[in-house]
Order: structure tokens, then C-alpha cells, then sequence
């Protein structure tokens, strides 16, 4: 059995929350910067030119991209040959956050309860998913999620008849019904399959792959192009002012269900679609 | 494009020159709040009570920025989603307000109160809140300290850049934007 200290954890959940915060992943950015080039309509070129410089000025001044540095999402792959000394993981985890949103600068959003809404003041509780997996690692994903994007999520209980049609239209529907909401161009997660709350968290799981890397599924793979095309041909653009460019990345991700079933869940980010993974 | 430069505080004449899809550049001082705020200002109106800032002829920004790092006038500081404060907007617009700052759709009374009140919603770009954030060169806490990031600030911007989402005629980018698009995509003028 493996030792692993949770100060580990604690520092590494930390750097990630700032270098989250400060910094898009790679395909995402580089994913903005080529459609600037690309997009063919000059309001919404316009805006992708701005979105890069935002990109610029959070990298050298070292700035959060957005003011909503977001819920801290945290996804835990625990080996099952580790064991975790000096704190309880989930302690160890937001430790790691209130030193982050404290040292970086990063706004804090979170209240302690959803009615009578007083602010915890060090943006925890994080919202912890643990996954016990093989192995003597532990991989730790920190995804600030902000909620703009958040709200105009939806989620479904379809029924089998409904089939991809009715899984596609709802999808094109939610990102319809959100249009500017959400700071397009946007990122859509999916699941499908499952259950009412597995569902959920397929959704959330499937903005952390990197946009250009289709499901490893050719039926889903193609189910994602085409979305994508779906998504773009509604016009919204960045920020809603109309455009080619609507959506950065559709990602799909399945689980089997139960046979009177077809749960979907359409997880929507903002073009700020954030996450930084660290195996320990 | 060109930018018109506007400058706080703002008249409802002017206001009622401008177009949706105008682009400007806002100089002077506005004012901030979100859902929080609104709530509490809201709250004070029912009661008969003054408000802390005067929004007649004035701009609220909805965003909840950063806090800033030593040196900074203010960490990033984009907009928030503005349907949130739909419920309470009427009641401001009905004291002047002339502005609103933010991104995303707004209910219909808001608009009608905007028509009959002469006021304009302008869009910041959400999610460039580094690029905006160069753009406030001093930020002060006017109320409700004890809400945060949530409190009313007094901000003094230059060349804010801004959208007119929604003027005062209802003219709504959000949907001659898209259908302007659709068309030239339609008619195959784009590349």
C-alpha cells in the first residue's frame, strides 16, 4: 500500500485552482485562436479577437480569465492501493481550495445554503467526485465551474422511443433556449444513459476531455460532429451578436441504463472552459 | 467599427439616439450591483427608504469582480448574467436609471420599462474580464461591504467597451444579429 500525504494533495489542489483560473487548456485556446481567424462575420470576429486578447492579458499578467473563478469542481481517480495519511481526503481537498481562492486572488462565490444565502467567505465547500480506480495513483482534475453557463444546463428522463432524435433535439433545444446566456461560443457536455443522477455527472465528466478528441465510439464520434454543425447552424455566435462560431467542442459521454430508459443531461459551459489535472 | 463615446452622467435624450448594435466606449463614473444588491435596494423602496447611490441618469454595471491584487484598481471584472436582476430592474428605471450593464436576455417588462423610461442595456463581453478589468482605473465600496464581491461599487471607468444590446426603441441585437447572420449566410455572402 501505497503512502500519500494529504499536504500532497492540498498543494496540488491549490496550484491547480490558480493555474485553472488563470490559464485555458491548450486545445480550447488554440481552438478560439484559430476560429478568429476563421469566423466570417465581422462582429463576431471582432469579439473572438477580444476573447484572445483576454487570453493574452489573464497569461501575462497573470490575472483570472473571468470574475466568476467558479465553483471548484473536483474529480478524484483514488487508487485503490493508496493510502491517504494525516487528513480525511475531502478535508485535504478543501484546504487546498481556501488557500487557493485566498492566494490567487480568486473571487468567492460559493453560499453555505442555497435559501438563506450567506457567503462561506473561502469559496468551499468543493463539490468532490471520487472514483475508486486501479493502481497506486491518484489523479486529481480541479474544473472552477462558473454559473452563468451552469444555469442554462438541462437535464431529461427520455423515453427508449425517443431515440438519437429525441437526444439530439434536446441537446440543439438547450443550447436554443440558453443563446446568449451562456458567453458563447460554448462547450456542451453530454451524457446519456444511466440515471437521474449518474447522468449529471457524465455530463460534467465530458467537458473535462479535450475538445478535439471525438469519442473513441465512431456512432458517437459522429454524433458529436453532427451536434456541432446543429449547434453552429443556429447562428447565435459569440456572445449571442450572431455568427458562425457557437459552440468550441460537443462531448458525448454513455453509460448503460436501465430498458425503460434514456436519461440525457447537457452540461453547458462558457468559451472559459476550465480544468487542470495532476496525477500523484 | 466606430465607437460613440459616452459619458456619464447620461441623459435620456441621448439615450434615445442610440441603436441596438452601436458599439461605445463609456468614460465616467457607473455604478455596480448584482442579484444581492438589487434585493436590498428593492427592499429599501418598498419601505419608502433612500437608496445609497442615485441612479437617476446613471449606469449599473451587474458584475461581481475579483479581488485585486496589490496595486490593482480591481481584479477581472466581466458581467454577469442580467436576467437575474429582471425582477427588480423596472423598479430603478422607473427612479432614471439610464443604463444597465451586462450579458444575456431580458424579460420582457424590463424591456417595456426601458421603452417608456428612455433607457438603454448595453452588453459587456462575458468571460473577457482580464480585458475589462484594464479599462477601471478606480474602484471604491459604496454599500453593503458585508456582501463581498456582491457590494455596490462606485467605479471610475475609461473607454469601457460596450454593445447596445437592447435600445430604447426594444430593438434587440440578440435577434437582429442572429438573423442578420442567417440571411448572409443564406444569400451565400460569406466566405
Amino acid at each position: 500500500m501505497r503512502e500519500l500525504s494529504a499536504d500532497t494533495i492540498t498543494s496540488a489542489v491549490r496550484d491547480m485552482c490558480i493555474e485553472a483560473n488563470l490559464e485555458l487548456p491548450r486545445d480550447v485556446a488554440d481552438y478560439i485562436r484559430t476560429r478568429s481567424q476563421q469566423e466570417p462575420w465581422p462582429a463576431a470576429k471582432d469579439t473572438l479577437e477580444k476573447l484572445v486578447e483576454n487570453i493574452n492579458i489573464a497569461h501575462n499578467d497573470k490575472m483570472p480569465l473571468c470574475q466568476d473563478t467558479g465553483m471548484a469542481v473536483v474529480l478524484v481517480e483514488l487508487g485503490q492501493d493508496v493510502h491517504i495519511t494525516g487528513a480525511y481526503l475531502v478535508d485535504a481537498i478543501n484546504e487546498g481550495v481556501r488557500q487557493g481562492y485566498d492566494q490567487g486572488f480568486l473571487r468567492k462565490s460559493v453560499v453555505a445554503d442555497p435559501l438563506r444565502r450567506k457567503n462561506t467567505g473561502d469559496n468551499t465547500p468543493a463539490l468532490v467526485h471520487v472514483d475508486i480506480v486501479p493502481g497506486d495513483k491518484v489523479k486529481i482534475t480541479v474544473a472552477p465551474k462558473g454559473f452563468g453557463s451552469e444555469n442554462m444546463s438541462r437535464l431529461v428522463m427520455l423515453a427508449p422511443s425517443a431515440g438519437e432524435d429525441g437526444v439530439k433535439d434536446f441537446v440543439v433545444e438547450t443550447a436554443k433556449i440558453a443563446g446568449p446566456n451562456p458567453c458563447p461560443p460554448i462547450v456542451v457536455g453530454i451524457g446519456i444513459g444511466g440515471s437521474f443522477d449518474r447522468v449529471a455527472l457524465l455530463a460534467k465528466k465530458a467537458l473535462q476531455r479535450p475538445i478535439d478528441q471525438p469519442n473513441p465510439d465512431p456512432y458517437y464520434a459522429d454524433m458529436e460532429k453532427e451536434l456541432r454543425d446543429r449547434i453552429n447552424a443556429l447562428g447565435i455566435g459569440p456572445q449571442g451578436f450572431g455568427g458562425e462560431t457557437t459552440v468550441l467542442g460537443v462531448n458525448i459521454e454513455v453509460f448503460p441504463t436501465h430498458i425503460a430508459g434514456l436519461p440525457v443531461a447537457v452540461n453547458i459551459n462558457c468559451h472559459v472552459t476550465r480544468h487542470a489535472s495532476r496525477v500523484l | 467599427m466606430e465607437n460613440i463615446q459616452i459619458t456619464t452622467p447620461f441623459s435620456e435624450a441621448d439615450a434615445r439616439k442610440l441603436k441596438a448594435g452601436d458599439t461605445a466606449l463609456i468614460t465616467g463614473v457607473i455604478y455596480t450591483a448584482r442579484d444581492a444588491a438589487h434585493k436590498r435596494l428593492v427592499e429599501l423602496l418598498d419601505k419608502g427608504e433612500p437608496l445609497p447611490i442615485d441612479v437617476k441618469d446613471a449606469f449599473i454595471y451587474y458584475v461581481g469582480p475579483t479581488p485585486p491584487k496589490p496595486g490593482q484598481a480591481i481584479g477581472s471584472a466581466g458581467p454577469t448574467t442580467s436576467y437575474r436582476m429582471d425582477a427588480y430592474a423596472p423598479r430603478l428605471l422607473d427612479l432614471g436609471l439610464r443604463g444597465m450593464i451586462g450579458k444575456g436576455k431580458r424579460s420582457q417588462d424590463v424591456i417595456n420599462s426601458m421603452k417608456k423610461n428612455g433607457s438603454v442595456y448595453f452588453g459587456a463581453i462575458g468571460g473577457a474580464a482580464a480585458l475589462i478589468a484594464k479599462r477601471i482605473v478606480y474602484d471604491e465600496v459604496v454599500s453593503y461591504e458585508d456582501l463581498g464581491s456582491e457590494a455596490i461599487r462606485r467605479l471610475e471607468v475609461k473607454d469601457f467597451p460596450v454593445t447596445v444590446i437592447i435600445d430604447a426603441d426594444g430593438n434587440n441585437l440578440y435577434e437582429i444579429g442572429v438573423s442578420e447572420y442567417l440571411m448572409a449566410k443564406a444569400d451565400g455572402k460569406l466566405g
